[in-house]
């Protein structure tokens, strides 16, 4: 299984993703980073590009609900169907509202790496 | 018999930076380390960069503030004055920090969300309205962009009929370390030290009591490194700013004593603490001895620490209050020239306002209830502190001869060494955590079911937002752009000549030049940073 993690918005943050990237890695998927700051329509030329099964977005500003309304209407105008879910500095009460934009799953903050990973193992 | 059960009984003990600790220590610890004629204010410094310390002036208290727009910012900065705070620590917005202005783009949705955000000029003058600038010291947390918002507090105090040969305050301005953590990089990576340099050179020659770096061992930290790496690495980015600095002509003593250092503090509390002290003897060894420095005042290792988010918990938040109680007298211990704690709910949003007072009043008990200050370096002497402290000088020297292995800090960041270093140590810290390894109170030790509590959350002012892009849109049409466009050609052809653009910057942001046409201007000219990617 092929994940995308990305880094959407202006965020720098990336000590989370990093660490989420080293851990799916040794769960012995394969990871791409897209490294800091791309916009949403390069995410997603990135995830068709390398064909990615799943697309991670990383975003810790507070920024999460305009960048995944951004993500669901640029995935539907290009008709693309691949998971995506979103971590990093998530608010609990925010996550109801998250996925009605569309991500398949919201990792909020405080999530442990083993969830995610199963997650993934799930999906896969 | 008896002796042997009781020497099973006890565990080995490792710090982060991999040093052994013996349960006990004695005189003869003291003795190897070889510090017994040491007194603070004298060379090397490790008992503090001053005779008397904090019996003198108390550490400086600068906490963190910058909300949304200039207004509500000036508003605080009135509030932080008013309960006693000595300095202002300015924070900025994203797009302010990535050079990007308010009506990019890519900046919809980031404008003034997690500090204030900066145009113009003209929001300088309404940040700052009815503040005297001789009264308080600035502290602008700005890398990227730092040149383009220095020359913006410059102009500001030109045009407000200040002397600047008097103004004082500081800069973060430490684009090395966003290489490795923070990530608000905006050039290649020796186009952005030259940008370093020139505001170095720039306040050297002409705003000689302000601060224009101030080198972050934190953001390194905070990024995964061990307390050893922090301070190696900041060592190594400060030899980088001063060779710089000294191949533009300029002597050692004319600008090393302005360079200052932002450190961590979690971790183990006497590791931080020998830490720091290590640290400045060497720092003082390394520039008295490598960069011949006549004046004591160069050698001073300067710096600002108290805060450690890394070491925070979204877990049972008021914990953290405790923790930044510890930090604080970490720092006060270590003989810190200015201090900022993180507020307790910084490990999940923008401070807010009681979280931001609890942590002034934390250093305010510090200082005034606690006898803190009656006497320089109260641990100095310790066999313990004094052993650590020898051992912390020798790992961090070895420390940066890795880093002179793989070509120097600016190679060692290009191909990403650092960054993979650091990331690595990062997975394994975390990873330790989460498997209970790395103990942490209430997250992965007396845990307790967590109440759903509502978190305060700094809500996002998106009408604020318009009204900056608004504000923008009239300075646009009411400026001389005619002028602007001269201004912006002048940056263009001193940068594609190699020279200072410090002056050409600040009569662009005289003439309201934004911040992001200055740094597209050099963007035209630099390009920008490729980020490495390693998994």
């Amino acid at each position: 299984m092929k994940i995308l993690l990305a880094k959407p918005g202006l965020d720098g943050h990336d000590v989370g993703v990093k660490v989420l990237a080293q851990a799916l890695k040794e769960a012995g998927f394969q990871v791409i980073y897209s490294g800091l700051r791309k916009a949403v329509e390069k995410i997603l030329d990135m995830a068709e590009e390398h064909q990615v099964d799943v697309i991670g977005l990383s975003i810790l500003s507070g920024t999460h609900l305009i960048i995944s309304e951004n993500m669901m209407n640029s995935m539907n105008k290009r008709n693309l169907k691949i998971p995506w879910v979103v971590g990093g500095n998530i608010p609990v009460k925010d996550v109801d509202q998250l996925m009605k934009l569309g991500p398949d799953q919201v990792f909020p903050t405080g999530t442990q790496l083993r969830d995610v990973i199963t997650y993934f193992q799930k999906l896969n | 018999m008896v002796k042997n059960k009781n020497k099973k009984a006890i565990k080995d003990v490792f710090l982060e930076s991999g040093l052994k600790v013996k349960a006990v220590y004695t005189h003869e610890d003291l003795e190897k380390s070889g510090m017994e004629e040491e007194l603070p204010g004298q060379y090397p410094f490790t008992r503090g960069i001053h005779s008397e310390m904090y019996r003198k002036r108390p550490f400086t208290i600068r906490q963190y503030a910058g909300f949304a727009s200039p207004e509500e910012t000036n508003e605080r900065f009135h509030f932080l004055l008013k309960n006693g705070q000595t300095g202002l620590n300015v924070a900025f917005d994203l797009p302010t920090q990535c050079g990007l202005d308010s009506d990019s783009d890519e900046a919809f949705g980031e404008v003034g969300r997690v500090g204030m955000t900066v145009d113009t000029l003209k929001d300088f003058e309404i940040a700052f309205k009815n503040i005297d600038l001789n009264q308080i010291t600035v502290s602008l947390t700005i890398n990227g962009s730092a040149i383009v918002l220095i020359a913006m507090y410059i102009a500001l105090a030109e045009k407000w009929g200040y002397d600047i040969s008097q103004l004082r305050g500081t800069a973060q301005n430490d684009i090395l370390k966003e290489f490795i953590g923070r990530g608000t990089w905006i050039f290649p990576v020796d186009k952005s030290v030259k940008l370093v340099i020139d505001t170095i050179e720039y306040c050297a020659q002409h705003v000689p009591k302000y601060s224009p770096v101030s080198v972050c061992g934190y953001h390194i930290r905070e990024s995964g490194a061990n307390p050893v790496q922090e301070m190696a690495y900041a060592f190594c980015i400060a030899k980088a700013y001063s060779d710089g600095t000294l191949k533009r002509g300029l002597g050692i003593d004319e600008f090393a004593s302005r360079l200052s250092f932002n450190f961590d503090i979690h971790g183990n509390f006497f590791e931080q603490i020998a830490k720091f002290r290590g640290g400045r003897r060497l720092w003082a060894k390394i520039i008295r001895e490598e960069y011949h420095a006549q004046n004591d005042k160069s050698c001073w290792m300067r710096m600002i620490a108290g805060g450690g988010g890394g070491g925070l918990t979204k877990e049972q938040p008021e914990n953290n209050i405790i923790r930044s109680a510890y930090y604080a007298l970490v720092s006060a211990l270590s003989g810190t020239q200015t201090m900022a704690l993180c507020s307790y709910d910084e490990a999940y949003t923008i401070p807010t306002e009681k979280a931001a007072e609890l942590s002034l009043r934390t250093m305010q008990i510090l200082i005034n209830e606690m006898g803190i200050c009656d006497t320089v370096d109260p641990l100095g002497g310790s066999y313990y502190v004094e052993s650590l402290t020898q051992q912390f000088e020798n790992l961090i020297q070895e420390e940066m001869k890795k880093v002179d292995a793989w070509g120097g800090i600016e190679k060692a960041i290009e191909s990403g060494k650092i960054q993979e270093s650091v990331s690595r140590q990062a997975y394994l810290r975390e990873k330790g955590i989460q498997e209970g390894k790395i103990p942490k109170v209430g997250l992965n030790m007396f845990k307790r079911e967590e109440e759903v509590k509502p978190v305060d959350f700094h809500p996002y002012n998106q009408e604020a937002a318009q009204q900056q892009v608004d504000k923008l849109k009239l300075i646009k049409q009411n400026r001389n752009n005619d002028e602007v466009i001269k201004l912006l050609n002048s940056i263009h052809t001193h940068a594609t000549a190699g020279k200072n653009l410090m002056p050409s910057v600040i009569e662009a942001v005289k003439g309201y030049a934004t911040v992001g046409e200055i740094i597209q201007t050099l963007k035209d000219v630099y390009g920008e940073f490729q980020e490495p990617i390693f998994l």
